[in-house]
């Protein structure tokens, strides 16, 4: 305790003797850094707050070396939303439209399993000309191909309070680039007998996870991904290979894949049945609604911000799985005006799409809204219309605009009932 | 500079002209990956049943034993009559809870079409802590025990490979295909 009063009275050079002390016997961990022993021998330490706060001027000492794995710096800590079933990307830290794997959402029907890929086998067999086995080895000498789409579960609506994220309203979407075979390919391979129309797709998980889909979507663009951002995938998101359907709600697009089988009618399993169906008007149950409609959503600013008075510029993603967002509008006025906001190139096929509008806050109370058009000509609807032809008021595909009621102070919080 | 790099690099990847397809010239008809899967490693794996009862194994079930089983194996996630336990509800009951949220509670009675699928997911992920471990004839006995709490079917019914497929669940005429499609109409 000594020592470390005298040092924090002194010089840059002090601060770094107490760096290099704090370092080896630390409390609070803020990193972990590569320091350099008496010995010059390199080594791994916790580098603690205290720390963290003494190092002001970072251009007198060399800082860490080289490493191994990259680290996210310890001032940023965005972090998903998890419940028992679920975890949510914080959309609100993030920024263009992909997603870090380490903050891509999760929803999973019974945990992550730990699969170790020499152990692991997919099946591909039913209505097939050639039932097939195909390690993880196998998959990887097909030819590949890179997609850049979003994945977002059907039931990515949470509203009626005015404390609510973006992470919270609908964090259940994320992005990546995933590299892997075309499923395809793979119906070439085994040869797909006549009449084959749907295929199951079985997870390897303690759900053993199983949908029915149908095979055009197979011939179309679905894929069976190994990577995901330049890596491979992560054990959250299917670890060593998932079904990918971009554009379809996410639980399709079924993880820790093991099985397909192709066969003349859906399978009705419990997930397509008793799960994901919507009630929609006249007490029916819409089933087999895979696609994603467009959405979008203001991420900055948006609660929990504060804002000053001046240049906003108002920043948001927008996303649909019909095909390609072709405008996205922002009204700064509750509705009454729109005006065309700037979307950010390549705008990619059923993928996110990040969106900007600059904007002078008077200071004035307001309430700022997003909505998406895609090239089917949808416009992403108010809660009010969705009420009324679903005749609930949440569910799965519930897709409405989100508003953002920005106050005199600065703070922002969700509309819920915005633009109704 | 190296973000610049990184969208024209995606550019060329996403476009579908540009797409890794058979229709590349020098595709052969097949690339020989993988082997050939044997019928016992699909058997041990195709555990699926389909509603016109392909996949359902030998045996049979009947309520009382199933109301037994059901009790040791289910009640304490789903609650002693099938509603009222910590996870949700598997029979039709009375909740004034439900209506708080503004949703109906999904039960076998209200809002499953098919039977088959109770055996398919009994026996492919419950209990929860142990997927797997029933056998046919547990599974069987469990599913007549939860058809016949949901008034579905009488406590003398046994439900076989051959009875299950045409059990008509209440909830089946309820259920109509994806009707949307795009374009301007909110559905």
């Amino acid at each position: 305790m000594k020592s470390t009063k005298t040092d924090s009275n002194s010089s840059t050079s002090s601060a770094y003797k107490i760096k290099r002390r704090t370092l080896l016997g630390g409390a609070a961990t803020a990193a972990v850094v590569l320091v350099q022993t008496a010995f010059g021998k390199m080594m791994q330490a916790a580098l603690p707050e205290s720390a963290v706060k003494l190092i002001t001027d970072p251009t007198h000492k060399p800082g860490t070396p080289p490493g191994a794995v990259g680290t996210r710096s310890p001032f940023e800590k965005p972090v998903k939303k998890a419940s028992d079933i679920s975890s949510r990307t914080p959309l609100q830290h993030l920024y263009g439209m992909l997603t870090p794997s380490d903050l891509h959402f999760e929803r999973n029907h019974a945990g992550v399993p730990l699969i170790d890929p020499e152990d692991h086998k997919f099946l591909l067999h039913g209505m097939v000309e050639k039932p097939m086995a195909f390690t993880l080895a196998d998959l990887k000498r097909f030819p590949s191909v890179s997609r850049i789409c979003f994945i977002e579960c059907s039931g990515n609506y949470r509203g009626g309070r005015e404390d609510l994220s973006p992470q919270e309203i609908c964090g259940l979407t994320s992005q990546s680039e995933w590299t892997g075979v075309m499923l395809s390919t793979l119906f070439r391979e085994i040869g797909v007998k006549p009449g084959a129309t749907w295929f199951l797709a079985e997870g390897s998980d303690a759900a053993v996870m199983t949908r029915s889909l149908p095979v055009a979507k197979g011939w179309d663009d679905a894929m069976i991904v190994y990577a995901q951002n330049g890596e491979a995938i992560r054990p959250e998101q299917g670890y060593p290979f998932r079904l990918l359907l971009p554009g379809w709600e996410g639980n399709t697009s079924v993880k820790w894949l093991r099985r397909i089988e192709l066969s003349d009618q859906p399978f009705m399993t419990r997930e397509e049945t008793s799960k994901y169906t919507e009630p929609v008007a006249g007490g029916k149950i819409r089933q087999f609604s895979f696609v994603m409609d467009a959405r979008s959503i203001i991420t900055f600013p948006a609660y929990p911000a504060h804002v000053e008075k001046g240049w906003i510029e108002i920043r948001g993603l927008a996303w649909t799985g019909r095909g390609k967002i072709v405008s996205v509008e922002v009204s700064t006025d509750g509705g009454k005006h729109w005006q065309q906001a700037k979307l950010q190139e390549p705008v990619l096929d059923k993928a996110h799409v990040y969106f900007r509008y600059l904007w002078l806050w008077q200071g004035e109370e307001t309430v700022i809204i997003s909505r998406a058009v895609d090239e089917t000509g949808y416009i992403q609807p108010f809660l009010k219309q969705l009420k009324e032809v679903r005749g609930t008021s949440g569910g799965y595909h519930f897709n409405p605009v989100t508003g953002w009621n920005i106050r005199r102070d600065g703070s922002v919080f969700l509309q819920p009932d915005s633009g109704a | 500079m190296s973000v610049v790099i990184g969208c024209a690099l995606v550019i060329t990847a996403c476009s579908p002209d540009r797409d890794n397809g058979p229709e590349d010239s020098g595709w052969p008809e097949q690339f020989g990956f993988g082997r050939a899967a044997s019928p016992e490693e699909i058997a041990a794996w195709d555990i699926d049943v389909r509603p016109d009862g392909q996949g359902l194994p030998e045996g049979s079930g009947n309520v009382a034993a199933g109301g037994v089983l059901y009790r040791s194996q289910c009640a304490r996630c789903h609650g002693a009559s099938g509603w009222g336990g910590p996870y949700m509800a598997l029979v039709e009951h009375v909740d004034t809870s439900a209506v708080q949220n503004d949703r109906t509670e999904k039960t076998i009675g209200s809002y499953w079409p098919y039977a088959t699928t109770l055996y398919d997911y009994i026996h492919r992920a419950m209990p929860y802590d142990s997927a797997g471990s029933l056998s046919p004839a547990e599974v069987y006995h469990i599913t007549a025990w939860l058809l016949y709490a949901n008034h579905i079917i009488d406590s003398t019914t046994v439900v076989t490979a051959e009875t299950l497929p045409r059990i008509a669940m209440p909830a089946q005429p309820l259920f109509v295909p994806d009707d949307r499609s795009g374009g301007p109409e909110v559905r």
